[in-house]
């Protein structure tokens, strides 16, 4: 198993080619001394298709990576690893490769496969969840089918639940609404349109899926990224953390219906987002990164405008959040609502909040620390329980260490340009693996180079794609009433999982 | 003959909807925000009522007759129940009996309208209204058994028309246990926090709104008028003998119970304010508080 970092860029023959058996049971031993699935896929390779895996060890900061040919099928893996089970449905479903042995196999995104070779899925695509869905039978048992057209504004998804009175009993997750091919539109890129795919994977996460973006091609192009530009693209980072954490504090109290924090916070992560456009014009960061560095400068008098407005809004952040924590009625709605044990958040492979909120020490910034995070590292925050709870909880510590983070980094900043002269030139045959801790979780963006140095293959992993599976397996035996809240506290992407 | 009966009415039925505004506003200031007009429900009522109702196949009759039976019993209700002290439009013996079934009635409508829908959604909805209304209706005819104790009244008008101060001084910790009894029940019956959360938009956790969301057009107006004019006549119930106050000349009498009702609306407004919803599991727990509350007021009546 070839070993790689975090930024780090191979020669794609030196990913070691084994025959499907021995590449089964390498992920399989790799899985049961810790390894965690960042991502498995397949790509066309003459007649075949040629999976690749990736292994994270967080604990040693390496990510081990093996391939296989296959033709028309191979046995699956999800039955001795459960985390490779959506990995191996996405691939079923792209390259048309049946996993003998799936338990639960099933389209993911509803879209007609690159090559028609095994004939997995038959029949029309075009009409997401259109498909028989797990079903529980017996008395009183009853289902409810929520979505995808929802009565808030929310993105589309159907939600499939089995219920006994207010018992959930099982819950199936049904998305692929919004697939718009983003993988696709990339190849033979980059070009002047790739940067802004990146930027909407998930409109949320515009500054961390753009930042894994740019370190892939960096480190294709053999590029270093000035260090005032690393310590900028940290910041964005963390102000679009920041952000979303105080909105998702906010909508989780106006789920418990609890107005205070929830309408404070709603303005509050308005006051994040203004300073993200402040430093660079876009409210949600667009337009700032580039690959090679930031494109926008911060002067003096910005910094110490950044300073002031990050000290006031944190201080009404705190004081909006700690009505929250002593608020009993509140208490009582969130502990022990939503549990998720550590070992199926571990057997599932779950990533950023809500592993860590299951106790899991898990974080990119501090596992694979790539940019800035090289030279200031943020402490893992973590919370050992697995409910609403404790997945609210860390985002609070994770807010505070946000801003120590940027008031510390805002205080030193390198002198120096924020963009590269150099020119990016990806360098032919080569692939280069990118994590970043993205404020839902390790985001993933796996680059592939052919022979005339234009990207070939490129692979996005939301930790959206991870975490979906947790909310079902957390809303197992809780009331269907506290389904909106679990939601809310795990607060995942759909589009990111789309893609 | 005696007007104020009819001229009370008319002012619940012009007034009923401001009650939402102001607590609205309440839960406005709480939030730092400007909030809606006080009379945003009146703009909703005149929306709704120029538009159709839309009606899905699947619906019977069942579902049509639900808020018209609903407003229906409600406005029948409104003419059993006193207003600040005086005399309501009808008064006789036991007429809280049927005051208390035609809000079962309202109920019992509703119900069988959302179960017709064949929703999933409704169907949920409609089992934990009714769910809660097995805890919440008894604790209500035993608060008003005690306060018939009380007076020696048998009649709404009657009961009412006897409190006073004096009362209060009285028999203190019986009229305190049953306020408490009657807030638990006002607040559940109305949908209000904590036992619902009447601006979710989360269809899994909701209760009263669920069962009202196939509902559009002219039929959802009488169901939020209905819903109004159901919160003004828990609320008379409540203010009744909460706060006694009797001048003895009608006109102040009813100005002072409007005030009371405002005060009422505020302090709903403030309950929502600082307060999270009940976990469902646990609404029935603070029913059964309810219900205790009432029974020990009863006993400590009858001893």
């Amino acid at each position: 198993m070839l070993s790689v970092y975090n930024g780090q860029v191979i020669p794609v023959r030196d990913i070691p080619l084994l025959p499907v058996s021995e590449f089964r049971r390498s992920v399989q031993d790799d899985v049961r001394v810790g390894g965690r699935m960042v991502s498995l896929f397949g790509r066309p390779e003459g007649d075949g298709i040629r999976l690749y895996v990736l292994l994270a060890h967080d604990s040693e900061g390496r990510i081990g990576m093996i391939s296989a040919d296959v033709g028309h099928g191979c046995p699956s893996l999800t039955s001795e690893c459960p985390q490779a089970h959506l990995f191996e449905r996405e691939i079923a479903e792209e390259c048309d490769i049946l996993p003998e042995g799936h338990p639960w196999l099933k389209p993911v995104r509803f879209h007609p496969p690159c090559r028609r070779a095994a004939h997995v899925f038959e029949g029309d695509f075009a009409l997401p969840s259109v498909m028989d869905f797990f079903k529980v039978e017996g008395e009183e048992v009853h289902e409810v089918a929520v979505g995808p057209v929802h009565a808030g504004i929310i993105e589309p998804g159907h939600f499939r639940f089995q219920c006994h009175g207010e018992e959930v009993l099982h819950l199936e997750i049904s998305l692929g609404y919004q697939h718009r091919g983003v993988g696709r539109a990339i190849i033979g890129g980059p070009d002047k349109r790739t940067l802004h795919y990146m930027e909407t994977v998930a409109g949320d996460t515009t500054i961390g899926h753009g930042t894994a973006y740019c370190q892939a091609l960096e480190a294709l192009a053999h590029i270093d990224v000035p260090i005032r530009a690393q310590v900028l693209r940290g910041i964005m980072l963390e102000l679009e953390r920041l952000a979303n954490h105080a909105g998702d504090l906010g909508a989780i109290a106006n789920d418990v219906g609890f107005l205070p924090t929830a309408s404070y916070c709603g303005r509050l992560r308005g006051d994040f987002l203004n300073m993200t456009g402040l430093i660079c014009g876009n409210r949600f960061g667009r337009g700032m990164l580039l690959p090679g560095g930031v494109a926008f400068e911060v002067d003096d008098k910005m910094i110490s405008e950044l300073e002031g407005r990050l000290e006031n809004t944190y201080r009404d952040l705190t004081a909006a959040v700690n009505l929250l924590w002593e608020s009993s009625f509140v208490a009582d709605r969130l502990e022990g609502t939503g549990v998720l044990s550590r070992k199926t958040a571990e057997e599932l492979g779950l990533v950023g909040v809500a592993a860590r909120a299951c106790g899991i020490e898990r974080d990119v910034r501090f596992d694979f620390p790539s940019g800035i995070y090289r030279f200031t590292q943020i402490p893992v925050s973590t919370c050992p329980d697995g409910d609403v709870f404790c997945r609210t909880y860390v985002r609070w510590l994770e807010v505070q260490r946000s801003v120590d983070f940027i008031r510390q980094e805002l205080k030193s900043l390198p002198p120096g340009a924020v963009q590269t002269t150099a020119d990016v030139k990806a360098a032919p045959d080569a692939m280069a693996v990118s994590l970043v801790e993205g404020w839902r979780g390790e985001i993933c963006h796996v680059a592939m180079t052919g022979s005339d140095g234009r990207i070939s293959g490129y692979r996005i992993v939301d930790p959206s794609f991870h975490n979906w599976a947790g909310l079902a397996m957390a809303m197992r035996g809780e009331e269907i009433s506290d389904f909106p809240l679990c939601n809310k506290s795990f607060n995942l992407s759909y589009c990111g999982h789309d893609l | 003959m005696d007007l104020m009966p009819f001229i009370n009415i008319v002012l619940l039925l012009v007034l009923a909807p401001l009650l939402f505004g102001v607590i609205n506003r309440v839960k406005a200031f709480f939030a730092g925000r400007r909030g809606q007009p006080l009379l945003q429900l009146y703009s909703d009522l005149y929306k709704l009522l120029r538009k159709h109702a839309v009606y899905s196949r699947t619906t019977t009759w069942v579902f049509r007759l639900g808020p018209v039976v609903g407003l229906g019993a409600l406005l029948v209700a409104c003419s059993l129940v006193p207003y600040g002290g005086g005399r309501a439009l009808f008064a006789f013996e036991g007429d809280l009996v049927l005051f208390l079934y035609l809000l079962g009635l309202v109920r019992f409508s509703m119900v069988l309208a959302a179960l017709d829908t064949g929703s999933s959604f409704e169907g949920m909805g409609a089992s934990r209204e009714v769910h809660f209304a097995v805890l919440a209706e008894p604790t209500l005819f035993l608060a008003l058994a005690v306060l018939m104790r009380l007076t020696g009244q048998t009649s709404l008008s009657g009961i009412y028309s006897r409190f006073s101060v004096e009362v209060w001084v009285q028999a203190a910790p019986v009229l305190v246990l049953v306020a408490g009894a009657v807030l638990i029940v006002f607040l559940c019956e109305n949908a209000r926090i904590p036992v619902d959360d009447p601006n979710t938009h989360l269809e899994l956790t909701m209760i009263h709104e669920v069962m009202v969301l196939d509902h559009g057009g002219v039929d959802f107006a009488f169901i939020q008028y209905g819903a109004a004019l159901k919160f003004w006549l828990l609320g008379a119930l409540l203010v009744g003998f909460v706060l006694p106050l009797r001048t003895g000349v009608p006109w102040a009498d009813t100005g002072y119970f409007l005030v009371a009702m405002m005060m009422l609306a505020v302090v709903i407004g403030v309950i929502e304010s600082v307060m999270a919803r009940l976990r469902m599991l646990k609404v029935p727990h603070m029913l059964v508080v309810g219900m205790s509350l009432s029974v020990l007021a009863l006993i400590f009546q009858l001893r």
